[in-house]
């Protein structure tokens, strides 16, 4: 159990230090407890479905033949919105860019963003996954979640 | 219009049990169009004790406040739901929340006391200037954190001790339980020519950051 233990610590301490959480992830662990234990996964799951749904937006907008930059620049306005309240850190930065591309009206510029975005939430969501059964499987053996710092 | 008797026929359920207990609760009404800002702030608000309310848009707000001119609140049968304080995002399709801000300032009534909050992920002086101005109690960057909300509460929570001890009197003699004694001590704070940001703890990083771009 130790070693369960010390590897969900060092897993999502890896996922801070590599820049895909940042502080506000933290404040959502912050705000699960028992009457919400499972809060995170929640919230995640709903940022999952929602950049699913933008990056598909984003992408479709970008076969628009004209472009239109403005519609493209408000979903990646609500992606990077919804990135930092989850505290996505690295999926967040990306949007700061494609946002200037977009100001731009620079369709390489954004197609290459969107497809920075695509692999860097792929990623973070494979990470999450992983790290969310490292902690089920904790839960399963202790009965709740190390909050460890 | 089912989705707004929706909201106000379970609202009327919270209220009925309100006005029995809870006195001390905080009711805010939080505004975004983001389902995952949405989710946050009402376990932000819940995790501070408050009672919460959150809505997608603007005119859900309105409507749940009684405001959006569709038709008296007397005809639904109740005296408006008691507000303690409204959260709401900035940018949002159709009204935005400075154009609700500015529409319940606007109101000649008990709602134009209660305090709102605006959220924003952009620092844009401009933008922080014209909701103050138009009478934001606070401007708060996203994302908001348990600390903002905290400090919030505390503003709020003195204005009320001071208007529950003047109410309090007021409702025992008075037989109707569900009239809304928002605060009006917070009309002296109001007037002040400093921003509200210097009432708060000067150390909130949304306050400083908010501060900085004004210098």
């Amino acid at each position: 159990m130790d070693q369960l233990q010390r590897k969900l610590r060092d897993y999502e301490a890896a996922m801070f230090q590599q820049g895909f959480l940042d502080d506000q992830f933290s404040q959502l662990q912050k705000l699960q407890d028992d009457s919400s234990p499972d809060f995170v996964i929640e919230v995640m799951t709903m940022f999952f479905d929602d950049s699913e749904k933008l990056l598909n937006n984003i992408s479709r907008a970008l076969e628009q033949i004209p472009v239109n930059f403005k519609q493209i620049d408000a979903y990646v306005h609500q992606q990077k919105g919804s990135s930092a309240s989850v505290g996505a850190a690295r999926v967040k930065n990306i949007c700061a860019t494609f946002r200037s591309f977009c100001e731009a009206q620079n369709r390489d510029g954004c197609v290459s963003c969107l497809q920075q975005l695509q692999k860097e939430y792929s990623q973070l969501k494979k990470n999450l996954q992983y790290l969310f059964r490292l902690q089920q499987e904790f839960k399963a053996a202790a009965g709740s979640i190390p909050t460890g710092e | 219009m089912a989705a707004a008797g929706e909201i106000f026929r379970s609202n009327l359920t919270e209220l009925l049990e309100e006005s029995h207990s809870g006195d001390n609760e905080l009711h805010v009404l939080a505004v975004d169009d983001s389902l995952v800002d949405r989710k946050v702030i009402e376990r932000l608000l819940k995790i501070s004790s408050c009672k919460v309310t959150v809505v997608e848009s603007a005119r859900r707000a309105l409507q749940f406040l009684g405001l959006d001119g569709d038709g008296e609140n007397s005809d639904i049968g109740f005296d408006g739901v008691k507000v303690n304080l409204i959260m709401t995002d900035y940018s949002m399709p159709g009204m935005t929340g400075y154009e609700l801000l500015k529409k319940i300032k606007q109101e000649s009534s008990v709602f134009r006391e209660i305090p709102v909050v605006i959220m924003s992920s952009e620092n844009v002086l401009t933008r922080i200037d014209r909701c103050l101005e138009e009478g934001a109690e606070d401007f708060l960057l996203k994302p908001v954190k348990l600390s903002d909300v905290r400090r919030l509460k505390e503003f709020i929570m003195r204005g009320e001790v001071k208007d529950g001890e003047k109410n309090s009197l007021k409702r025992r003699r008075s037989s109707d339980d569900c009239s809304p004694s928002l605060s009006t001590t917070f009309s002296p704070m109001r007037h002040l020519c400093d921003p509200p940001s210097s009432l708060f703890s000067p150390l909130s990083p949304s306050t400083l950051s908010s501060k900085k771009s004004r210098l």
